[in-house]
């Protein structure tokens, strides 16, 4: 099927954003092509402030290299502006006379500043503070200026502020209200954060009303409405934004403040959409980050023809990023008739903390000097959470490590990009992270605003606990330093196809690696390709390189498959016959509910499988072993559920599977649990109406009670929620490690929110289905294939006297 | 006291699988013959010093071999047990012909 054309006006964060999310959703579906005005890839608006304030250069605020777009085969034209849309033909056109047709287009045109129109706004030195230009701009200013105005005490104003005052200028804040910040604070906050910035060196002219910048061809100095003037050699503007709606609205597409759109993003002209600031939801127009990248999300799952819950607007909230200062603020500021409010004011140490309350319920929260509990208030008005809820685990006093620890792990840490803290914890144990820059990378958490780094932070603390200041990350052996994660991230990334391959690119320390990697990269690789990898021989141990279980002594022992523990008269005499001809030592019923052939000689195994003619039942291998059942319900007067049946289905369908460790799984028919489903790998329980499914057991070395993962009403789908979890296993664990282990380490709610997720579940099973579909019985293939039977099973025998 | 030597044909290199073991017996003698990855063909006795494991069919990797059985690491090339373990398997000379692999016996 052709690609679909998407365009994308704007390459900000709110539009690139939404790009990824629809690579995410839908990577082969579209052919994208990108228009920005700005001669650079999508970049952190946000952290321009940064820049200018000297923590960060330019290129480390870089979100999207030119490099992501090439690897994503997204057509960028930089430094080209969009002119014209032609709604109905579904085209655009450029200034550089380009026309592009699209199936879908996205508007995220952002916005412009709002530039006072005073006379004089027109001379040299008069800037906004929007983009990579204007702080450029501002930086050679300061090279050769002394004195700037910033007109506008809000977030930007102020940051903006601060920049200029690490570079060596000497800067007035003119604001029109009698307090700083009086869209996010309170008086109370506002006018401590004066004193506070004050005290950095600011200097601040309230209830001022700029009318006229004065100078020949540049700027000389400001008037204000009450004849007051002051000398300025550089005036930034930072008085607000407005939505850059211009295109849209020439084009056609209605508008209102801003370009006006519904719960998906959706403009009121087909196939056209628009995010982010120049995007007005229910009358809401955002200037913050967290809104666009919700927004973004859902508008993904729109293009993507899947299923959304639609945007239904965001509680917004703000922090300062002013070094040496911290404050934040979210949902309503100022108490009304009606409102109730907790209020802290300590001025000795310079905090104050107020949180509204409506009909019992958190409204909003002004913090200042300790924003500790910011994320948390957010969160709890997100969730519309009685006052109780935060009265009761007082914040002030408790520790910022015991707050993270009482999180439940689907509480979201990073409200710009919708990290939640079990996403956090499960990559800082998967992956072993250590630093919140490691965290940042593999999660996005704080990549945005930065916000929530502290939270990130404590939370690391909170989950490495000691292990915490050593750096700890956990090495597949000892030929490496990369872990897991690491390994198979390069092998993707790389597209590495086979173990040797694997150890040179990665620079293995010892050449041919060692019994704990070849295996494990044998497995790792297989996993990742399961249709294109060739499975190494000599990368496995022996039992299952020979299919069959090596004993002390050299002799092997065979256990043929017997599903569900079912056999028949037929195949009892054939493995009789087979241990008499063969001369096996012992016959066993192993804990698995099926025969062993024991000390068989490895030349006579081919022989024996021919003769039993029965699959192999991979008493041997690192994957499914037996499924375990009771009798169930058609002899067992207790038995709801046909145990026998299901068992059988579920070991035919898993029989040969590839997994980390040895898997083990039982199903009995009532909750006598006779199949022993509490030390399994998976343990499914049938109970009059439904099935339990328990995971994570283990009656061996690591002695586990499995857990209760889920309940399901029909056999299909304990088949696929044991699909989704065995593969959630498979490419998660690491090689060796069994359920129980794994289990424990990443948490059963970390893999009941993953499998709750539908189209993961999906997914998982889709990829697992793959895996299985390339699986043929061993004994069988080695049967078929005369070199395997040659290099593996025959010896060579010098006759005696030859020498 | 001289010890005479005997060449005893065992396969021919490219029946060898490589970087797998091959149990070859002789009399009473049990060998380990393996092909490396560098084409060069080792025999060592097919038991490991700690419980006998076979070794013919533990992982090669280099010069080396992981016994089956506890994973005891031992050079093929001169049978040296690698630390932390101790020990050494008896090693056997072998060369090579025509393409034809011959291991010398003492008599």
């Amino acid at each position: 099927m052709a690609k679909q054309k998407l365009v994308l006006i704007g390459n900000g964060m709110a539009g690139i954003r939404a790009i990824e999310e629809v690579l995410k959703l839908s990577p082969e579906k579209f052919e994208i092509t990108v228009f920005g005005s700005e001669p650079y890839p999508n970049y952190n608006r946000i952290e321009l402030s940064k820049v200018l304030q000297g923590d960060t250069k330019i290129d480390d605020i870089t979100l999207n290299s030119w490099q992501w777009y090439e690897e994503n085969d997204i057509l960028l034209y930089p430094g080209e502006t969009v002119t014209v849309i032609d709604k109905d033909r579904q085209r655009i056109y450029t200034d550089k006379d380009r026309q592009v047709d699209f199936d879908k287009l996205i508007i995220a045109t952002g916005s412009v500043p709002f530039m006072l129109p005073l006379p004089g706004a027109d001379k040299d030195g008069v800037t906004a503070f929007r983009d990579i230009k204007d702080c450029e701009n501002m930086m050679d200013c300061a090279n050769q200026y002394k004195k700037a105005v910033v007109i506008g005490g809000g977030l930007l104003g102020l940051e903006a502020a601060r920049g200029l005052l690490n570079l060596g200028m000497k800067v007035d804040v003119v604001h029109i209200a009698d307090y700083l910040m009086e869209r996010q604070l309170d008086k109370t906050a506002g006018k401590m954060l004066q004193s506070e910035l004050e005290e950095q060196g600011m200097n601040f002219l309230l209830e001022k009303q700029s009318a006229e910048i004065t100078g020949q061809d540049r700027v000389e100095g400001l008037k204000f409405k009450d004849g007051e003037e002051i000398e300025a050699d550089l005036v930034v503007m930072a008085v607000g934004i407005r939505p850059n709606i211009s295109l849209a609205k020439e084009s056609g597409i209605p508008v209102n403040r801003g370009i006006i759109v519904n719960d998906y993003l959706e403009t009121q002209v087909p196939n056209i959409f628009a995010v982010g600031e120049c995007a007005e939801h229910r009358e809401m127009v955002y200037g913050l980050v967290a809104p666009l990248y919700q927004q973004g999300k859902e508008m993904a799952l729109k293009i993507c023809e899947l299923e959304g819950e639609g945007y239904e607007g965001s509680v917004l909230s703000t922090q300062l990023k002013v070094s040496g200062v911290d404050v934040f603020s979210t949902g309503k500021i100022n108490e009304d008739e009606g409102t109730k409010s907790i209020k802290v004011f300590d001025d000795w140490k310079g905090i104050y903390k107020k949180v509204l309350i409506d009909d019992g319920k958190i409204t909003g929260a002004v913090l200042f000097g300790d924003t500790k509990d910011g994320n948390r208030l957010l969160s709890l008005i997100n969730k519309e959470a009685p006052i109780e809820e935060y009265t009761d685990t007082d914040g002030a006093d408790a520790a910022g490590t015991n707050l993270v620890a009482e999180m439940p792990d689907e509480e979201i840490i990073c409200g710009c990009n919708g990290v939640t803290k079990g996403t956090i914890v499960e990559s800082i144990n998967s992956q072993g992270l250590s630093t919140v820059e490691q965290v940042k990378g593999c999660t996005n958490a704080s990549r945005s605003c930065g916000g929530c780094k502290s939270l990130v932070s404590e939370l690391l603390e909170h989950t490495l606990g000691d292990e915490f200041d050593q750096n700890h990350k956990e090495s597949i052996c000892a030929c490496t330093t990369l872990s897991k994660e690491e390994v198979v991230e390069e092998i993707k990334a790389k597209g590495l196809t086979h173990t040797k391959e694997v150890m040179n690119v990665l620079g293995w320390e010892s050449e041919e690696g060692c019994s704990k990697c070849k295996p494990a990269l044998n497995y790792y690789l297989g996993m990742l390709n399961p249709k294109e990898y060739q499975d190494e021989k000599q990368s496995r141990f022996v039992n299952e390189r020979l299919h069959a279980n090596i004993q002390k002594d050299g002799t092997y022992s065979v256990v043929p498959r017997m599903y569900g523990g079912v056999t028949n008269s037929n195949d009892l005499r054939k493995i009789a016959d087979v241990a008499d001809k063969y001369e096996v030592k012992l016959i066993k019923v192993t804990g698995g509910q099926r025969l062993d052939l024991l000390g068989v000689q490895k030349e006579d195994l081919p022989q024996i499988w021919s003769e039993l003619d029965m699959p192999s039942g991979s008493a041997y291998a690192k994957g499914l072993r037996t499924v375990k059942t009771c009798v169930g319900a058609d002899f067992c007067r207790f038995g709801t559920q046909d145990s026998i049946g299901l068992g059988v289905r579920l070991e035919k369908k898993f029989e040969g599977l590839n997994t980390p460790h040895k898997v083990k799984m039982s199903v009995s028919a009532c909750p006598r649990n006779c199949a022993e489903g509490s030390v399994k790998d998976i343990g499914v329980v049938g109970l009059d109406g439904e099935f339990e499914i328990y995971v994570g057991g283990n009656g061996g070395t690591h002695m586990r009670k499995a857990e209760l993962l889920s309940k399901v009403k029909t056999e299909e789908e304990v088949i696929d929620t044991s699909a989704a979890f065995l593969q959630y296993y498979r490419e998660d664990a690491n090689y060796l490690e069994r359920t129980s282990a794994w289990v424990e380490r990443v948490g059963l709610d970390q893999i009941k929110s993953v499998l709750s997720d539908k189209k993961t579940f999906i997914d998982l099973n889709h990829r697992m289905n793959e895996a299985l579909s390339v699986l043929k019985d061993p004994w069988k293939e080695a049967l078929e294939d005369q070199n395997i039977l040659k290099d593996l099973y025959q010896n060579v025998k010098v006759p005696s006297g030859s020498h | 006291m001289e010890t005479l030597l005997n060449e005893v044909f065992v396969a021919k290199v490219e029946d060898l699988p490589e970087k797998i073991g091959k149990t070859t017996v002789v009399g009473d003698l049990e060998l380990a013959i393996f092909k490396l990855d560098n084409g060069k063909v080792h025999a060592i006795e097919n038991r490991c010093p700690h419980k006998g494991g076979v070794l013919a069919e533990g992982l090669v990797s280099g010069e080396h071999v992981f016994c089956p059985m506890h994973d005891w690491k031992i050079s093929v090339k001169n049978g040296k047990v690698q630390e932390p373990d101790v020990g050494c398997v008896q090693t056997f000379e072998v060369a090579i012909k025509n393409e034809e692999v011959y291991v010398l016996l003492p008599e």
